[in-house]
C-alpha cells in the first residue's frame, strides 16, 4: 500500500495538471493572441469562443496546488518556496485577467484597459507557468528537504526558454481552438497564426529535447542507456509525425484535427517529461515516496477524491457538450 | 534596512485572508437567505419572495465570485509563504483542506449554476433544491475550513514522529475539543453579517421611500432574525470562551489584559496594556466582573499572562482591543434586534425614521465583528501558529524578507483594483434595486460559472442605471 498509494496520487494530480494545461492552455492562448485582433467585434468573438469554459478550466489548477498539499506536502513546501516570484506573480496575472474579462465586457470607458489586462495577464501567467516548469525539469537545490536555493535561481535561461515554449504552446492551442470555434476573419487569422506558432512550439520543444540530456546527465542516462532507448524511441518519432499531420491538416482547412494535434503535441511534450524525471517529484533528488504524505492521509483524502473527481469530469463533458458548435460574430454568450 | 521576514509573511496572510473572509462571511448567510426566500415562495406563492430572491441572487453572485478569487490565492500561500508549516502539519491540515476545495468544486460544478441563471428555466422546485443545496455547500465549505483552523488551536487525535504531526484518528482530528463552539459561533456570525445588511439594504429603501414592499419583507425578516441570533450569540460565544480557557487559557488571559492569576479577573472596559511593565494603562474596569464572566464565580481565578514566560505570550493589544470591537458590536447588534422587535411589536417600525437611518448605516457591523473576531482568535494563538506544536517562527519558507514584501504590495495593489470594482457593481446593484426582472439567462442557455454572472449583474446594473 504504502509503495501504491504515492503512485496513484501522482497520477491523480498528474491527471489534475494535463486538464488544467490543455484547458486553461487555450483560453490562456486567447489572451495571448488578443492583440492580434483587429477590432472590438473580433475580440468580443474571441472571448464568446471561451466565455462558458475559462473558469471551468482554471479551477484543474486549484485542485493540482491543493492535491500536492494533501498528497506530497515536502515536495509542496519545497517548489512552492523555490519559484516564490513566479508563483505569486501567476496567480495575480491570473486574478487579474479573470476579472478583466468580466469587467471589459461592462465597462463603458475603461475598455481597452480591460483588454491589456487581459491579454498582459494570459501572456504573464504562461510565461510564469512554463518557468516554474523549466525550474523543476533541471532540478532544485535541497538540504535536509528543504529549499536551499536563492529568491532568483529559477531566472535560469532555460527556464526562460521554457516559460517562452508554454507560451507559444498555448497560442498554438488558442489559435487551433479558435479555427474549431469560430468563423469568418477571427478563423482565417487563427489559421494563418497557427502556422508559425507551431513551428514555434517544435523549435522550443527541440531545444529542450537536446538540452536537458546535455545538461541533465541523469536525462541522458534515462532515454538513451540500453535497454530504455528501445522502448523511448517511439516518443520523438511520434512527436514529428503529429507535428507533421498538424502541418498538413492546417494547410488543408480542417478545423477539428489541427486543435486535437495541438493538444496530442502537448500530451507527447508531458509524457517526455515525466519519462525525464519519474520518479522524482522534485528533481533531483525527491522522489514522490520520499515526499508523500502519511498512508493515512493519502487513504483518507483518495475517499473522497475517487468519488468526486468523476462527477468533476462528467460535468466538464456536459458543458463541452452543451455549447459545442461555433461562435459566430456578434453572437458572444452575453 | 532589516524588516523580519516572518512578520511580513503574517502580514501578506493576514491581508489576504482578511480579504477573503469577507465573502465568505456574506454568501454563507445570503445563500441561506436564498433558499428561505425560494421556499417561501413555493409555500405562498407570492411574487415578492421570487423578486426579492432574484435581487440578492444577483448579489451573490458577485460576492462568491470574488470569494472564489481570493481563495485561491489562499491554496498556495501555504506553500510560498509557509512551507515549514505544510510540511510539519500537512499530513492532518492538508486532507481537511483538500475536502474544502472538493466540496466547493462539486458545489460549483453543479448547482451553482441552477441557482444563478436557472430561476426561469426551472419549476421552483428545483430552484428551491439548488438554493438549499448551495446553501450546505457553503456550510459544508465552512465546515472544513473550521475543522483545520480549530486543529491549529486544539490538536487532538495525531502523534509528533521527528518534529512532523501524523494522523491517528481522523474523527479526533475533525472534531477537534474547539471545533463545534467555532463553527457554531461562525455561522452564527456569518448569518447576523447577512442579516445586518439585508437590514442596511431595507432600511435605505424604506428611507427613500422606493421598493417600499420588498423592502418591508427584507426588514422584517432581518430583524426577526437578529433579535433572536444577536442574543444567541452572545450565549455562544461565551461557551466558546469557556471553551478557549479550558485548552487556551493563556489567550484568554490576552483577550482580558489579565496579568495576575492569583487575583480574581476584572473586567477591562478599556485599557492600553503596557507589555514590557505588564501591566494595563488608562484602565477602567469592573472588579470581578472577569472572574464570574470566566469562571461563574465572583472569586473565581484564571490564569494571568504573567503565568507564562513572555516568549510564550501572545501580544496583548490585538486580541484585547479586537475582543471588545467585537462584544461591543454583538451587544449592538442584540439592541439593534431587540429594538426593532419592539417597535414591530408596537406596529411603528416602518415610521421610525431614526431606526431606520441607523439601520442603513450599519451595514458593516457584521463584517467589522468577523475580522475582530478572527483577529482575536488568530493573534491570541501566537507565537504558536499550531498550539505547542509548531511556533508561527518556525513554520515559515525560506524566502527572504524582500520577495515577501514585493508580492505583498503586489496583492495590496491588485486586490485594490479587483475589490473596489467588486463593491462598486454591488452598490449599482443596490441602488438598482429588486426590479421584478431575473437575471436573464445568457444565450446559449446554460449554468455558466460564478465570475461570468459577474458580467450578466454588471450589465444590469449599467442598463438599468
Amino acid at each position: 500500500m504504502e509503495t501504491y498509494l504515492p503512485v496513484i496520487w501522482a497520477a491523480v494530480i498528474g491527471i489534475a495538471v494535463v486538464m488544467y494545461v490543455i484547458l486553461d492552455g487555450f483560453d490562456l492562448g486567447i489572451g495571448i493572441l488578443f492583440p492580434f485582433a483587429r477590432s472590438e467585434r473580433e475580440r468580443d468573438q474571441m472571448i464568446g469562443s471561451i466565455a462558458p469554459f475559462w473558469d471551468g478550466n482554471e479551477t484543474w489548477l486549484v485542485l493540482g496546488g491543493a492535491g500536492l498539499l494533501v498528497a506530497f506536502p515536502r515536495a509542496y513546501a519545497v517548489i512552492m518556496p523555490a519559484v516564490y516570484l513566479p508563483v505569486i506573480v501567476m496567480l495575480l496575472a491570473l486574478v487579474l485577467r479573470g476579472v478583466a474579462f468580466e469587467f471589459r465586457s461592462v465597462a463603458r470607458t475603461s475598455k481597452a484597459w480591460w483588454n491589456v489586462a487581459f491579454a498582459a495577464g494570459s501572456a504573464v501567467a504562461g510565461l510564469c507557468q512554463g518557468i516554474v516548469l523549466g525550474t523543476l525539469i533541471v532540478g532544485i537545490e535541497v538540504v535536509d528537504g528543504a529549499y536551499a536555493g536563492g529568491p532568483y535561481d529559477w531566472a535560469t535561461p532555460f527556464a526562460c526558454l521554457c516559460g517562452l515554449g508554454v507560451v507559444s504552446g498555448y497560442g498554438l492551442l488558442g489559435a487551433t481552438w479558435l479555427v474549431v470555434k469560430t468563423d469568418g476573419v477571427v478563423a482565417e487569422r487563427a489559421r494563418r497564426h497557427a502556422a508559425p506558432l507551431l513551428l514555434a512550439v517544435l523549435g522550443f520543444m527541440a531545444v529542450v529535447s537536446v538540452w536537458t540530456p546535455l545538461a541533465v546527465p541523469r536525462i541522458a542516462a534515462r532515454w538513451f542507456s540500453l535497454p530504455n532507448i528501445l522502448f523511448l524511441w517511439p516518443v520523438p518519432l511520434a512527436t514529428a509525425l503529429v507535428a507533421y499531420r498538424a502541418w498538413h491538416w492546417l494547410r488543408s482547412g480542417r478545423e477539428l484535427l489541427p486543435f486535437v494535434a495541438a493538444i496530442a503535441l502537448f500530451g507527447l511534450g508531458y509524457l517526455g517529461l515525466v519519462i525525464s524525471s519519474y520518479p522524482y517529484l522534485v528533481p533531483p533528488s525527491l522522489t514522490i515516496w520520499q515526499t508523500a504524505a502519511a498512508p493515512a492521509s493519502q487513504i483518507f483524502m483518495l475517499m473522497g477524491t475517487l468519488v468526486l473527481l468523476p462527477v468533476i469530469l462528467g460535468y466538464v463533458v456536459l458543458v463541452y457538450w452543451l455549447f459545442r458548435g461555433k461562435v459566430r460574430e456578434g453572437e458572444g454568450y452575453h | 534596512m532589516d524588516v523580519d521576514p516572518v512578520l511580513l509573511a503574517r502580514l501578506q496572510f493576514a491581508f489576504t485572508i482578511i480579504f477573503h473572509i469577507i465573502f465568505p462571511s456574506f454568501t454563507i448567510g445570503l445563500s441561506a437567505y436564498i433558499a428561505t426566500l425560494s421556499a417561501l415562495r413555493l409555500i405562498t406563492d407570492q411574487e415578492r419572495f421570487q423578486r426579492i430572491a432574484a435581487f440578492w441572487t444577483k448579489i451573490f453572485a458577485v460576492s462568491f465570485a470574488m470569494g472564489v478569487v481570493s481563495g485561491v490565492v489562499l491554496s498556495y500561500q501555504l506553500g510560498t509563504n509557509w512551507s515549514r508549516y505544510s510540511l510539519a502539519i500537512g499530513n492532518v491540515i492538508g486532507p481537511l483542506l483538500g475536502y474544502e476545495v472538493l466540496a466547493a468544486f462539486f458545489l460549483e460544478a453543479t448547482f451553482l449554476g441552477i441557482l444563478l441563471f436557472g430561476a426561469q428555466r426551472v419549476p421552483p422546485w428545483l430552484h428551491l433544491v439548488a438554493a438549499v443545496a448551495v446553501a450546505t455547500g457553503t456550510l459544508i465549505s465552512a465546515f472544513w475550513i473550521l475543522a483545520a483552523n480549530s486543529w491549529m488551536q486544539t490538536p487532538a487525535g495525531y502523534e509528533m514522529r521527528g518534529g512532523i504531526a501524523y494522523p491517528l484518528d481522523w474523527l479526533a482530528i475533525v472534531f477537534n475539543p474547539s471545533f463545534p463552539y467555532r463553527l457554531v459561533h461562525m455561522v452564527t456570525a456569518a448569518y447576523l453579517t447577512t442579516a445586518t445588511v439585508v437590514l442596511a439594504v431595507g432600511a435605505r429603501y424604506l428611507l427613500a421611500g422606493t421598493f417600499v414592499e420588498d423592502a418591508r419583507t427584507m426588514v422584517r425578516m432581518a430583524v426577526g432574525l437578529i433579535a433572536v441570533l444577536a442574543p444567541l450569540q452572545l450565549l455562544i460565544g461565551d461557551q466558546h470562551g469557556l471553551n478557549t480557557l479550558a485548552h487556551q487559557p493563556i489567550k484568554i488571559a490576552a483577550m482580558e489584559a489579565h496579568w495576575d492569576g492569583s487575583k480574581p479577573g476584572e473586567l477591562v472596559l478599556f485599557a492600553w496594556p503596557d507589555e514590557k511593565a505588564e501591566t494595563n494603562r488608562f484602565e477602567i474596569s469592573i472588579p470581578h466582573g472577569a472572574s464570574l464572566v470566566l469562571t461563574h464565580d465572583v472569586n473565581g481565578l484564571f490564569p494571568g499572562l504573567t503565568s507564562v514566560p513572555p516568549a510564550d505570550r501572545p501580544p496583548v493589544l490585538p486580541p484585547f482591543l479586537a475582543f471588545r470591537a467585537m462584544v461591543g458590536i454583538g451587544l449592538l447588534l442584540i439592541a439593534g434586534g431587540l429594538g426593532g422587535a419592539v417597535l414591530w411589536w408596537r406596529g411603528t417600525l416602518f415610521a421610525a425614521r431614526w431606526y431606520l437611518w441607523l439601520a442603513a448605516h450599519g451595514w458593516w457591523l457584521g463584517f467589522v465583528a468577523v475580522i475582530a473576531g478572527w483577529i482575536v482568535t488568530e493573534t491570541g494563538r501566537q507565537p504558536w501558529v499550531a498550539w505547542h506544536i509548531l511556533r508561527t517562527a518556525d513554520a515559515t519558507s525560506p524566502v527572504p524578507a524582500g520577495s515577501i514584501a514585493a508580492s505583498l504590495a503586489l496583492f495590496v495593489v491588485v486586490y485594490g483594483i479587483v475589490f473596489s470594482m467588486g463593491i462598486y457593481y454591488i452598490n449599482r446593484l443596490i441602488v438598482n434595486g429588486p426590479r421584478g426582472s431575473a437575471i436573464a439567462a445568457p444565450d446559449a442557455g446554460l449554468p455558466s460559472r460564478p465570475l461570468s454572472s459577474v458580467a450578466q449583474t454588471g450589465r444590469e446594473s449599467f442598463g438599468a442605471g
